[in-house]
């Protein structure tokens, strides 16, 4: 699938953003102006990240007709979560800055909405069973992780942070393991593809197009495969080990300002390659994937 | 909503005959001709006369070949369009409701009006059927040509999709694969139609028939007789003598 910079900000920024808002919602208790900075960016990762969203659109001025399917479409779900989170945080906000006193219970259910819309987020992807590597129950459960160790870094929890960092490290190397196999697994070949498979070898003749296309260009992304190997260490290591690393041996307050720009980095590298090495079965009519 | 109707009372589709078809692209010039002067906005290319030409289109041919162990090789040309999906995925993925499936005729559609091109559909489809359309930004699909098949100004012969109208050999069937009394169904019943992909889960209304068993020459030349030449004459007397020295 091509890795377009938009779902990869997207998916990025606004599952820290909304993994953040649910912690400063629940355990964090910040208040005055430092609330203030810290709910603004909870805020801005949030809304950064869903402004992205909106130039993958070929019609963003319809982006309000989103919202309608919310019984059938996961992106519909995910587009009512966050708003609804970011509405419902508002009060919690206020009341963390300006002292009002709102009772614990309305940040605990602005940050379950929180973790729908990150789940959601997922389960855009993991939905679409003609992408195997993605359709699977990981997928999500790994968002999910991505939103908890985004958000325990920048509120700054020791332990949280390395046990999210663990679990996060842990559901990257079982996505990846899944995942290589995923292709094989579903049983999709240019043989069912086409309903030739029992006569022979069955190879491309012919492309059905010499130049460009819409779907070569979206679904068959077959560039920078080759450094695979190299793309995962490094989001690994970008992403949890140094992180991890710099939680546990920075003193006190520094540690965040190592971790959460690694971190970031390592996630933007985790989903270029989300992105990049995921097989759209569509590929096996053109002979490539 | 874009639920998936839980039946539709006739389900219009494709038969397409993988024995007959040529590969001569008719079908695919067809389709974007009549797509771009009916249904929706006209089915743009990009930088046509250029250097790196694009475009879309709701039907593509492809040419795979067939080696079989032992036979002589074999070309398969392969028309790829919408097939109209019983459980199709590109409905449901929809946020907007763009995407749906016609109650009354199993169409799958896209009403562009409501469409914000953000192609969940495209990627939701197994089969490519989808292209965004880059100067629009929204999505296209093959609409079954339903601006031609109920249309009561066009001559009756031609109220059916315009790659099957076109189709120089007969290869693409157009009817109600819900009826098992119309042409359609007894044509797939008697070549042993299949879906495409079955393991995707989309349970396909078109159908595709796959190509016949070719004949084979017998092993003998069907000249051997003629081969075996009797000299007569003198040279005979001398093919004679010669062969008992």
């Amino acid at each position: 699938m091509n890795p377009a910079p938009s779902v990869i900000i997207f998916t990025v920024l606004s599952g820290m953003g909304f993994g953040y808002l649910a912690l400063l919602a629940t355990v964090h208790d910040y208040s005055g102006i430092a609330a203030f900075w810290h709910w603004f960016v909870g805020y801005a990762l949030a809304s950064i990240g869903l402004a992205a969203s909106a130039f993958h659109l070929g019609n963003p001025q319809r982006a309000w007709r989103a919202f309608t399917q919310w019984r059938s479409s996961w992106l519909s779900r995910e587009a009512w979560g966050a708003v609804l989170t970011l509405l419902a945080l508002a009060p919690v906000a206020l009341s963390d800055w300006l002292h009002l006193g709102l009772p614990g219970t309305f940040g605990w259910l602005g940050a379950g909405l929180a973790v729908v819309t990150i789940a959601a987020t997922g389960m855009l992807y993991a939905q679409i069973r003609a992408v195997p590597r993605w359709h699977h129950w990981t997928v999500p459960v790994l968002f999910l992780a991505f939103g908890a160790a985004g958000g325990c870094l920048l509120a700054g929890l020791r332990m949280p942070s390395l046990l999210a960092l663990l679990v996060l490290g842990g559901m990257m190397a079982l996505h990846w393991r899944v995942g290589d196999g995923a292709f094989a697994r579903a049983g999709s070949t240019l043989g069912t593809a086409t309903g030739l498979g029992g006569r022979g070898q069955l190879s491309v003749f012919e492309p059905a197009h010499t130049a460009g296309s819409y779907l070569l260009h979206e679904m068959i992304f077959v560039v920078g495969r080759r450094h695979v190997p190299k793309l995962r260490a490094l989001a690994l290591f970008l992403s949890v080990v140094l992180p991890f690393l710099a939680m546990l041996l920075l003193p006190g307050r520094y540690g965040p300002y190592v971790a959460v720009p690694l971190h970031l980095l390592g996630a933007f590298a985790q989903r270029w390659l989300f992105f990049a090495q995921a097989e759209h079965v569509v590929g096996l009519y053109y002979g490539k994937r | 909503m874009t639920c998936l109707p839980g039946r539709s009372e006739r389900t219009l589709g494709l038969v397409i005959d993988l024995d007959t078809c040529v590969g001569c692209q008719a079908c695919v010039t067809a389709c974007k001709g009549w797509n771009d002067q009916g249904y929706g906005v006209p089915l743009s290319d990009q930088n046509p006369y250029g250097s790196t030409p694009s475009g879309t289109f709701l039907n593509r041919v492809h040419s795979y070949q067939v080696q079989p162990a032992d036979a002589a090789p074999m070309i398969v040309n392969f028309p790829r369009s919408c097939l109209h999906c019983t459980d199709a995925p590109c409905v449901t993925v929809c946020p907007t409701g763009a995407s749906y499936k016609r109650v009354e005729d199993g169409i799958v559609l896209v009403n562009e009006d409501a469409c914000i091109g953000c192609g969940l559909c495209a990627w939701a489809c197994p089969y490519g059927a989808r292209e965004m359309d880059a100067d629009a930004g929204v999505m296209k699909k093959c609409t079954l040509c339903v601006d031609r098949i109920y249309n009561e100004n066009l001559p009756e012969e031609d109220r059916e999709p315009a790659c099957v109208r076109t189709c120089p050999t007969g290869a693409r069937h157009f009817g109600d694969l819900a009826d098992p009394q119309s042409a359609v169904s007894q044509l797939v019943a008697a070549r042993g139609g299949y879906d495409l992909m079955p393991e995707q889960g989309t349970r396909p209304v078109n159908k595709y028939l796959a190509p016949r068993k070719k004949d084979r020459p017998d092993k003998a030349s069907l000249l051997a007789p003629l081969l075996d030449i009797q000299a007569t004459g003198f040279a005979g007397w001398l093919d004679r003598v010669l062969g008992k020295i």
